[in-house]
């Protein structure tokens, strides 16, 4: 059935994506902002059309089945507009003052969203590829956009090697399950798979598949681009990769291991344990060495990415929703903590290094403030929505037996507790290098602001989020 | 009216508003919400009902359904004894930083008000993961508490406080987790109720162990606590070791105990051996220190040995004697650990106020730095003297209440035990009464101390309230024991029935 209303919000977006493009040709320099006010106006349409074309109850699939519209796609794709609308907010000067062509960025970033989108919504394996490519494609050039940066060119000529790599690993583990199972769809694949759970060519397939995965998270052992990314990128393409990618992540995870491989559980249990636990490990440790401030993000990044992919391995609904709730509860924290970050940006002198934060409290205390609240919740102690996340992994993960599993992850959240308690430390207990206060718009103090409460509101009242994930895989 | 949760939620906004006042108006402010804080937690004692052990002042509300977490509060005679002494201790730690802190008043105030809530809800949620939230949470006030206005070594001292805790409680985090995939419920009251394996048992046992020995802080992970003290500003010290302490203390009787009774009883030689070792062995370290707030922080952890002695020595007296008196032995114990949490509140408190007195005068901590205070602060220097008494367990202070009971107790168990842990007796005399004999005895020392002068009267008023209740609970101590003996009987008696 060509139920072609249902893509609306993609198609939304799209026309607005050409709108802006063209638009930018004909605006003269000294009224580049419109290019901002109308993507925000744009995302702001396409959630409000989300939720309008969301179904009231069950699935329903457009396009002979490639594009569906579920529980978990319209949570999913609801806090990726959401998460990108802030990290709009906070990039807006920051791109300003680097003079990085305007319209470009926007577009690209919104190409981003749309191929986010896409791989949200997809249930065949062509969809899901298509809009994985439309995304790092966009990640690519966006984070080479500060062109007459060379580490930003290093930092983009690096992603883009690798990205290709595990793209081709992706596609070539899509042949192999095309080629054992006779089907692109989803559902037909998992239908196929469930006479014949060993089959070779499926689970060397899945091989293949799971890197493909774990490179697009950044999970170790494929972590190598993040760090370097992270750094190089401008600051405001660094937090958009750190934000809503998440999201987009965990449902390119869900989409093919348990829309299409639930099967071969057994088999990809397995895999994303060593992934799991060695992104634990390398992330936390090697984090403990950074100077720089986003590097040490990149890897804390690493870490968090260890515990959705615990929450996945489960196996268990429990698990995907709680996996889904550490991803979008991450990508909020995220944004806050690099959108700080840009807040404190001087005149094109970027803020990277953690002694750049020092005495941060003496500054401006409500940045100081919001940044701990960010930091503790990413260490996980209550009563911050962090804590909430990592209790739902581990409650997920000790549930199928692996208490071993949630010990290492406990564990280890003590060595990140450290990094980050580092970072407190110089935000509030030693003397600010310079005494003025850190000026940003007012409209991105409100935000940071609000962002800051959210993740305490969340923290207080988990259940709003929790609700909607565990609906979202609830029959 | 849901008495636990104003209490919880006054303190908490109130310092959240604390923060909002500004440092001009925040003292006033603060003190007014403490004193509330404090009269609405009196219903909790005048309205207890002494006969049961049942959970009372109950409140009950689905909190996150999808997980089975609920809002759920409630008190014992356990856990309400330490409820009052929190907001007892608020108050005195508000009065104390009057004019003391000048730095950032507002916030310092506020921090202790929001810890304050938390503390309140670690003894009073009845839900496992409540606890867990408000037992973590404390952390970050006193981390910025001891960082922000600590001494010199602050950074050092505050990661290190917060990462030992911190590596404690995420044990007990996954322990609670696999309780709850076993009980379906994380309700405190039904992991009492669960039939446990004799290996989990053991496993869940050292899960605890670890967050609460940590907390209280047991030989040998206690090296965070002099470090803590000595840096943390003189309130924190002194909430640090009343109150924070304690809920290491309570863990024990709420999780340890109750939950896994066979591996407690398994283990109790291990515990009763490191209790012993922090009474005599600790107690020769501080006898070795120069400075006065490692030496009161030393003596907190001898005291502590006192705590897990008497909880411990249930296990020792019930293998030992099987006779009719057997409960009331164990229950002795119990309670005198009880009572030795309590008092150590108050005499601790009053320590580390009384060091903070000279120190905001002379800003020196070494005994070697002062000599005859007596002689310019005369009112300061009997109050010291009277604190030092009770804090070495003077007969007369409450000091003496939960020692005595708790050696009475250990006699039962094994003579050996008793002797040692009476050493205290002898050597919390030594190490206090020579500390005061330095610093307060003696000629004068120096100029410094020649211009010393005496407390005025907000410092009298705030060391004479304390002195009170150490002399109250010292010659009466029967309402506070009156309290607890239902709940505790009650618990020793779960106890000593096997879960296999």
């Amino acid at each position: 059935m060509n139920n072609i209303g249902l893509a609306t919000p993609e198609i939304f977006l799209l026309c607005a994506i050409c709108v802006i493009l063209i638009g930018d040709l004909f605006v003269s320099e000294d009224r580049r902002p419109y290019a901002y006010a109308l993507s925000q106006v744009s995302l702001l349409i396409t959630l409000f059309l989300t939720w309008t074309i969301a179904p009231d109850s069950g699935d329903v699939s457009a396009f002979s089945g490639s594009f569906v519209m579920d529980k978990m796609s319209v949570v999913c794709k609801s806090w990726i507009l959401i998460v990108s609308i802030g990290v709009f907010l906070y990039s807006r000067d920051y791109v300003n003052a680097r003079k990085i062509t305007n319209g470009e960025y926007y577009t690209l970033a919104l190409s981003g969203v749309l191929g986010m989108m896409i791989m949200v919504s997809s249930s065949t394996m062509l969809t899901l590829y298509l809009g994985l490519e439309l995304l790092s494609l966009s990640l690519y050039a966006l984070v080479a956009l500060n062109r007459k940066d060379a580490r930003s060119s290093e930092a983009a000529m690096k992603y883009f090697v690798l990205g290709a790599l595990a793209s081709g690993a992706l596609l070539y583990g899509i042949s192999m399950v095309y080629g054992a199972t006779g089907s692109l769809h989803f559902s037909e694949i998992a239908a196929n798979l469930a006479g014949n759970e060993n089959s070779t060519a499926a689970v060397f397939g899945l091989a293949f598949v799971v890197v493909g995965i774990a490179f697009k998270f950044g999970a170790a052992p494929f972590h190598m681009w993040v760090p370097d990314v992270y750094d190089g990128a401008p600051t405001s393409v660094a937090l958009y990769i750190s934000a809503a990618p998440k999201i987009a992540a965990f449902a390119l995870a869900i989409r093919f291991l348990v829309d299409g491989l639930i099967t071969a559980h057994s088999s990809w249990q397995v895999m994303l344990i060593v992934l799991a636990v060695l992104s634990l490990v390398l992330g936390n440790i090697i984090a403990i060495a950074q100077v720089s401030f986003k590097r040490l993000l990149a890897y804390s990044t690493i870490s968090h990415v260890g515990f959705i992919l615990m929450g996945i391995l489960a196996g268990t609904n429990e698990g995907y929703s709680a996996a889904m709730f550490y991803a979008i509860t991450y990508a909020i924290t995220s944004m806050g903590a690099f959108g700080i970050l840009l807040a404190m940006d001087r005149m094109g002198v970027d803020i990277n290094l953690l002694t750049d934060l020092r005495g941060l409290f003496r500054r401006s205390p409500v940045y100081a403030a919001v940044m701990m609240v960010l930091l503790i919740s990413m260490t996980g102690v209550p009563p911050t929505v962090g804590f909430y996340a990592k209790l739902a992994v581990l409650k997920a993960v000790v549930s199928v037996d692996l208490t071993w599993l949630a010990i290492i992850a406990v564990l280890m959240s003590v060595v990140g507790a450290f990094y980050y308690l580092r970072v407190i430390k110089y935000m509030f207990f030693d003397e600010p290098a310079e005494p003025t206060p850190v000026l940003a718009a007012f409209d991105v103090q409100v935000g940071l602001t609000l962002n800051g409460l959210a993740v305490v509101w969340f923290g207080i009242f988990p259940g709003m989020i929790m609700a909607a994930c565990v609906a979202a895989f609830a029959g | 009216m849901p008495i636990l949760s104003i209490i919880i939620w006054l303190t908490i906004l109130g310092g959240v508003l604390v923060l909002f006042v500004g440092d001009n108006r925040c003292r006033p402010v603060a003190l007014a919400i403490s004193v509330v804080a404090f009269l609405f937690s009196l219903p909790l004692y005048f309205g207890f009902d002494k006969t049961t052990a049942q959970m009372q002042f109950t409140e009950n509300v689905a909190w996150l359904p999808s997980f089975d977490i609920n809002y759920a509060l409630g008190v014992d005679g356990i856990a309400m004894p330490l409820i009052l002494l929190t907001t007892f201790i608020n108050i005195i730690v508000v009065i104390s930083a009057w004019e003391v802190i000048k730095d950032k008043p507002a916030m310092y105030l506020a921090s202790f008000l929001i810890m304050t809530g938390f503390m309140v809800g670690v003894f009073a949620a009845t839900d496992a993961i409540l606890f867990y939230i408000f037992f973590e949470a404390t952390l970050i006030p006193m981390f910025l508490i001891i960082g922000i206005w600590g001494g010199p070594r602050r950074v050092y001292a505050t990661i290190k406080f917060f990462l030992y805790t911190f590596l404690g409680s995420v044990f007990m985090l996954v322990a609670l987790i696999y309780l709850y995939s076993k009980a379906g419920s994380f309700s405190i009251a039904a992991f009492h109720e669960l039939p446990i394996a004799a290996n989990a048992q053991t496993l869940i046992f050292l899960a605890f162990f670890v967050a609460f020995a940590v907390k209280i802080p047991m030989w040998p992970v206690h090296t965070w606590l002099p470090d803590a003290h000595v840096e943390a500003p003189t309130a924190g010290s002194a909430v640090l070791a009343a109150i924070m302490l304690k809920m290491g203390g309570y863990g024990f009787l709420r999780f340890s105990l109750p939950v896994v009774p066979d591996a407690s009883a398994q283990l109790a030689w291990l515990m009763i051996l490191l209790s012993l070792i922090a009474v005599v062995y600790i107690g020769f370290v501080a006898l070795a220190q120069s400075d006065m707030k490692k030496l009161i922080a030393y003596s907190s952890i001898s005291h502590m040995g006192f705590v897990t002695l008497g909880m411990f020595i249930v296990f020792g007296i019930v293998t030992n004697s099987t006779g009719s008196e057997t409960t009331s032995h164990a229950v002795m114990g119990v309670e005198g650990a009880m009572v030795q949490m309590i008092s150590h509140g108050f005499i601790s408190a009053a320590m580390f106020l009384c060091v903070g007195v000279v120190y905001d005068r002379m800003h020196s901590r070494q005994i070697a730095d002062y000599g005859g205070v007596v002689n310019t602060m005369p009112v300061f220097a009997a109050f010291m003297v009277f604190f030092a008494m009770s804090n070495a367990g003077l007969p007369g202070t409450s000091g003496f209440v939960g020692e005595f009971m708790v050696i009475l107790a250990s006699f039962k168990a094994n003579f050996w035990f008793a002797f040692l842990a009476a050493t205290t007796l002898i050597l919390g005399a030594a190490y206090t009464l020579w500390m005061v004999k330095r610093v307060i005895f003696g000629e004068v020392a120096n100029d410094n101390v020649a211009a010393l002068t005496d407390v005025n009267r907000r410092e009298k008023c705030m060391l004479a309230i304390l002195a009170a209740m150490v002399l109250f609970f010292g010659l009466w101590p029967q309402p506070l024991v009156d309290v607890m003996h239902a709940s505790i009987e009650h618990l020793v008696q779960h106890v000593t029935v096997s879960k296999l």
